[in-house]
């Protein structure tokens, strides 16, 4: 699966998209992949103040759970609630599944995070 | 992202870390490691043996299973052999059910106890003939059990052991349509076989054993094959079984339908520090055998009652307990779970843990501590699946 290029993505496997100053923010193809089924996800209240590498939700695979990390700073403006009610689509389409939508502090701290290139090159 | 695995999960293992020095003698293969690996199987290190974890993915693997059928790799299982005139005095001696009762081509399942009645493993205790058992251990304790085994045949006399373990392949066929992907390929009369118990034969040519065993919760066949015969018979039960939607499934899937059908795993649910008592396990114990290490402990933990009990689970509030999370109340530790997932076929979150006697009860409430949010769950019975009473419906 691409890694598209409307975005940028950390090296802990999120993805963010960017407009203005709102952003989307998800997982991407290739930690869907190390989770495997994804059954669940925690995600935070319309509203919390997020802040950049700290976690903000957890996503449950059959298997596992791991701690979602905002890649920027914000404020949750809005939570998906279609993948809260089928975290399935978390695999079917990892990057058209966003979890929540973020008014970000600083929109420019967006250069700092990897392009399209850089994350496929850490993944090898 | 990162992944988090609760730290003794034999199943959360992540993929081998492609820096990591390459190191192919680190790891035993089964003989069908290439068959796992051209099939696309994600492969995890377990037990010192490198094996398949899933294929397409554990919820589709499980749901097959439940379904159709499904078809595991097993072989990282240890056998155990124990044979010689006094044969029976020997097996009575070190495992806790009573195989004395055991007819030739019958199996129980049964404990491994140290003398305080805790579980030095779990296993499938086989009559292979009069006088020579065969006993089937996880692959993680082969080592230590063939050492403790061997002392006390070996003190008994009149019969020795033997760690088989090379000499077997093991393949699982599991689900409801096995025995029509299997029956084609043997002379054997599968319907003939009980549950628990076993039959000599040929599949594909191959000489094996069929026993009606398994870890599932289905119906189900374990084979056991010469390891130069696994791949060949592999093969044809996957092509005899395609008909019916007979699919490879890996370790993923085998621990969760294991726990949907509320099947106890060593090292998670039970270990040296929990009696068969405290894991509801009793049933299994064969009182009439009056040779079993652990004996007079397990009688008096019986006769007193015990403190804790490993009770099934489910979550009444979002979320999914794991192993080694709290159970709690009013904010305070009072047991521990023991292994928790979501349920690809219940479509729950479910899990055992070891709560207070007072607490054992079906529709106790529960708390857990899932990374510091107290989640309500209540007490179940187990198993959380049954066969024939949870069927599939619309």
């Amino acid at each position: 699966m691409p890694y598209p290029d409307d975005r940028r993505y950390t090296k802990d496997h999120e993805w963010i998209r960017v407009a203005g100053d709102v952003a989307e923010v998800g997982i991407t193809d290739y930690a869907q992949q190390q989770l495997g089924d994804v059954v669940y996800v925690e995600l935070p209240d319309v509203g919390a103040q997020i802040a950049a590498g700290q976690a903000f939700g957890s996503i449950e695979s059959v298997k596992a759970v791991s701690e979602l990390f905002a890649p920027m700073a914000g404020q949750v403006m809005e939570v998906n609630g279609d993948v809260k009610q089928h975290p399935e689509a978390v695999n079917r389409d990892p990057h058209a599944t966003w979890m929540i939508k973020v008014r970000l502090s600083n929109p420019g701290e967006a250069a700092a995070l990897l392009d399209s290139a850089q994350y496929q090159k850490l993944l090898g | 992202m990162t992944v988090a695995n609760a730290p003794n999960d034999p199943t959360a293992n992540v993929p081998n870390d492609p820096t990591a020095p390459n190191d192919p003698n680190a790891l035993s293969r089964t003989p069908l490691d290439s068959r796992h690996r051209a099939a696309g199987a994600r492969m995890v290190p377990f037990a010192s043996w490198e094996m398949p974890l899933e294929y397409t993915g554990i919820a589709a693997e499980h749901l097959a299973v439940r379904t159709r059928a499904g078809l595991f790799d097993v072989s990282h299982m240890g056998e155990i052999e124990i044979a010689g005139k006094d044969a029976v005095a020997a097996v009575q001696r070190v495992v806790c059910s009573d195989p004395a009762r055991l007819d030739r081509g019958q199996a129980q399942y049964a404990g491994l106890l140290t003398p305080d009645g805790t579980f030095l493993d779990d296993l499938v205790v086989y009559r292979l003939a009069p006088t020579h058992f065969l006993l089937v251990v996880n692959a993680s304790n082969v080592a230590k059990d063939f050492a403790w085994i061997s002392e006390q045949v070996k003190a008994a006399g009149g019969a020795v052991a033997v760690d088989s373990s090379s000499r077997y392949a093991l393949l699982a066929l599991q689900g409801p349509a096995a025995p029509e992907a299997l029956q084609p390929l043997t002379g054997v009369e599968l319907a003939a076989i009980p549950p628990f118990g076993f039959a000599f034969g040929e599949v594909a040519g191959a000489r094996v054993t069929i026993a009606r065993t398994g870890y599932t919760g289905e119906d189900g066949f374990e084979i056991f094959v010469p390891p130069n015969m696994a791949d060949r018979v592999w093969q044809a039960i996957l092509e005899s079984g395609r008909p019916v939607g007979v699919v490879p499934a890996g370790l993923g899937a085998r621990d969760t339908l294991r726990l949907e059908a509320g099947m106890r795993l060593y090292g998670n649910d039970i270990d040296d520090t929990t009696t068969a008592l405290e894991a509801g396990l009793g049933w299994m114990i064969g009182w009439s055998n009056e040779r079993f290490i652990g004996r007079d402990r397990l009688l008096q933990q019986k006769e007193q009652g015990v403190a804790r009990r490993l009770v099934g689970f489910e979550m009444v509030d979002p979320g999914i307990a794991r192993h080694g999370y709290r159970v709690t109340q009013q904010g305070e530790p009072v047991g521990v779970v023991t292994s928790g997932t979501q349920t690809p076929y219940l479509k729950k979150a479910i899990g055992l843990a070891y709560v207070p006697a007072a607490l054992a009860g079906a529709g106790s409430e529960l708390a857990v501590d899932i990374r510091g949010r107290q989640a309500r769950a209540r007490v179940v019975p187990l198993p959380f699946y049954k066969r024939g009473r949870d069927a599939v419906s619309g």
